[in-house]
């Protein structure tokens, strides 16, 4: 498993605008969907994991908008947009 | 309601594509970028394939595009537990000009691209975020970004391979895991003398390098590494259904440290600085997974339409994302002259493409995905290919035995069925 600390420096070296919207949401009854288990390992930024209740949750800082849980969860999972025009994840390289 | 004759959403290739291509015609287009600038959004492996594309623009268009390496030298290479295997090619026609392929960066890149087409005359605005599609009476007629209703007579949703904008407009389904691969890299910075002395470039020249075997733990995918100027783009492409699936469960992260920790990566990269995390999803069903590319009112072009080929050797997606850019304008044009934007007049967009390289090289290697989509490629091979060079190299305390049977070893009943079968499978490629 990877340290959540070498994550961080991986994408602290990113430039992120914040956005105080979450753009990606749990749909409420689905935080113990198969699904969402998987994409606590799928998610190539770490950003999903589960809490104490199986319930898994998501932090969106760091997201890198790459689509990867929007693609193996699908909409009635997660309740998934881009972040506001101006905000997330400002490429440098791409 | 401010009306546009042309909306695009999506200021990536397919999108600054058509922009570029639609004001060099008298149009003025309106691209909406959600990003703080063209490209902010953007990320590629990765590498371009000019030739199918150079014509589509002026002599010295590509001559002044901000473009890394033209790639001289392609590496194959099949990692084991224990052993890499590498093919290394490099042949005088690729390093001399016109080449066919450069390294590129896409913020550079897209930049420079997005002023190209404004200079041109098209219209880029950016932090805009497209939030919905306006449809009456069945046809798409302008967007809703960032709470402005904006109409127009026809919208190309360029969004990308998620491409919630064709999904809104019902011209796609929300993708399946089966048909896309999450691809991830690392930037890292080098100075252009240590690539050229690490890879063993003439000055200049850049190599591609494409990885398989047990970096993936048996997942479908692999690796790649190609040399931009000053850095080196370092990454992995992994289907997500195997992302999902693969046991015991690994994450990106995981597999991208375990691969730049091999010997085969790490004195490459040792005291380059990482500077950017990047990540993004890949359409890898080919030509099965584009489905409709218009409807009343909107064309879909890029990766939006799953415009994107894994050939296994060669992986290509930025010249169809051009390529498809420059065709919709086309299309665009034709229905302008006649003032019909309906679903019939832009038909015509499918048809063109089928006669350009676009659909003609989807549907050649239409089979690919199926053929790739085969775990031996990604263990049993690589294993196969290092035992059986370990074998012929290796001298040891007994005499040594003479080649014939030293590789016959490797090669039982099953060995055979199964190479035939894959082989008879590949006859398609």
């Amino acid at each position: 498993m990877i340290k959540p600390k070498d994550m961080k420096a991986m994408l602290g070296v990113n430039v992120f605008k914040h956005s105080n919207k979450p753009h990606i949401k749990i749909v409420p009854g689905k935080e113990k969907d198969e699904r969402l288990l998987k994409i606590i390992y799928a998610c190539p930024a770490g950003l999903y994991s589960q809490n104490d209740d199986g319930e898994v949750t998501v932090n969106l800082d760091g997201c890198l908008e790459c689509g990867t849980c929007r693609i193996a969860c699908g909409p009635d999972v997660l309740d998934w947009y881009y972040p506001g025009g101006g905000s997330g994840v400002q490429f440098r390289c791409g | 309601m401010e009306k546009f004759d042309v909306i695009i959403v999506g200021a990536g290739l397919a999108g600054l594509a058509t922009a570029y291509t639609l004001a060099k015609e008298g149009f003025e287009p309106l691209v909406l970028e959600r990003g703080d600038y063209a490209g902010a959004k953007n990320v590629t492996g990765g590498r371009i394939y000019l030739n199918p594309v150079r014509g589509m623009f002026p002599a010295d268009f590509w001559d002044k595009a901000p473009l890394e390496r033209p790639v001289t030298t392609e590496i194959i290479t099949m990692l084991s537990g224990d052993a890499a295997t590498s093919l290394r090619f490099r042949a005088a026609e690729f390093a001399a000009p016109p080449y066919q392929s450069y390294t590129v960066q896409r913020v550079k890149f897209d930049r420079w691209f997005g002023n190209q087409a404004t200079c041109a005359g098209a219209m880029l605005v950016t932090k805009s975020r497209v939030d919905d599609v306006i449809v009456d009476g069945g046809r798409v007629v302008g967007v809703v970004a960032g709470g402005e209703e904006l109409g127009a007579d026809v919208v190309v949703a360029c969004d990308g391979a998620l491409s919630l904008v064709a999904e809104k407009a019902g011209l796609r389904k929300p993708g399946q895991p089966q048909d896309y691969a999450v691809g991830f890299k690392q930037v890292v910075e080098l100075p252009e003398k240590a690539i050229e002395d690490r890879f063993g470039l003439p000055a200049g020249e850049g190599a591609a390098q494409l990885f398989m075997g047990a970096l993936t733990r048996g997942r479908f995918g692999g690796g790649f590494l190609y040399t931009n100027k000053a850095s080196v783009s370092l990454g992995m492409v992994v289907g997500i259904r195997d992302m999902m699936d693969g046991q015991p469960p690994v994450e990106p992260g995981v597999l991208l440290e375990e691969f730049k920790q091999r010997p085969e990566i790490a004195p490459l990269i040792e005291g380059g600085e990482a500077v950017e995390f990047s990540a993004h999803v890949i359409p890898e069903a080919g030509y099965n997974g584009v489905g409709k590319l218009a409807g009343d009112g909107i064309l879909l072009a890029g990766d939006a339409a799953g415009f994107s080929l894994n050939m296994g050797l060669t992986v290509r997606g930025m010249e169809f994302a051009i390529a498809s850019g420059v065709i919709a304008a086309q299309a665009i044009k034709r229905a302008a002259e006649k003032k019909d934007y309906s679903a019939g007049s832009l038909s015509a967009y499918r048809t063109l493409l089928g006669d350009s390289f676009v659909l003609k090289d989807l549907a050649t290697f239409r089979e690919a995905p199926h053929i790739l989509d085969n775990p031996r490629f990604f263990t049993y091979y690589p294993e196969l290919a290092g035992r059986i060079l370990r074998d012929i190299f290796s001298i040891g305390i007994q005499p040594k035995e003479r080649f014939g049977p030293t590789v016959r070893r490797h090669f039982g009943l099953a060995d055979i069925t199964g190479i035939l079968k894959d082989g008879w499978k590949g006859r398609k490629l």
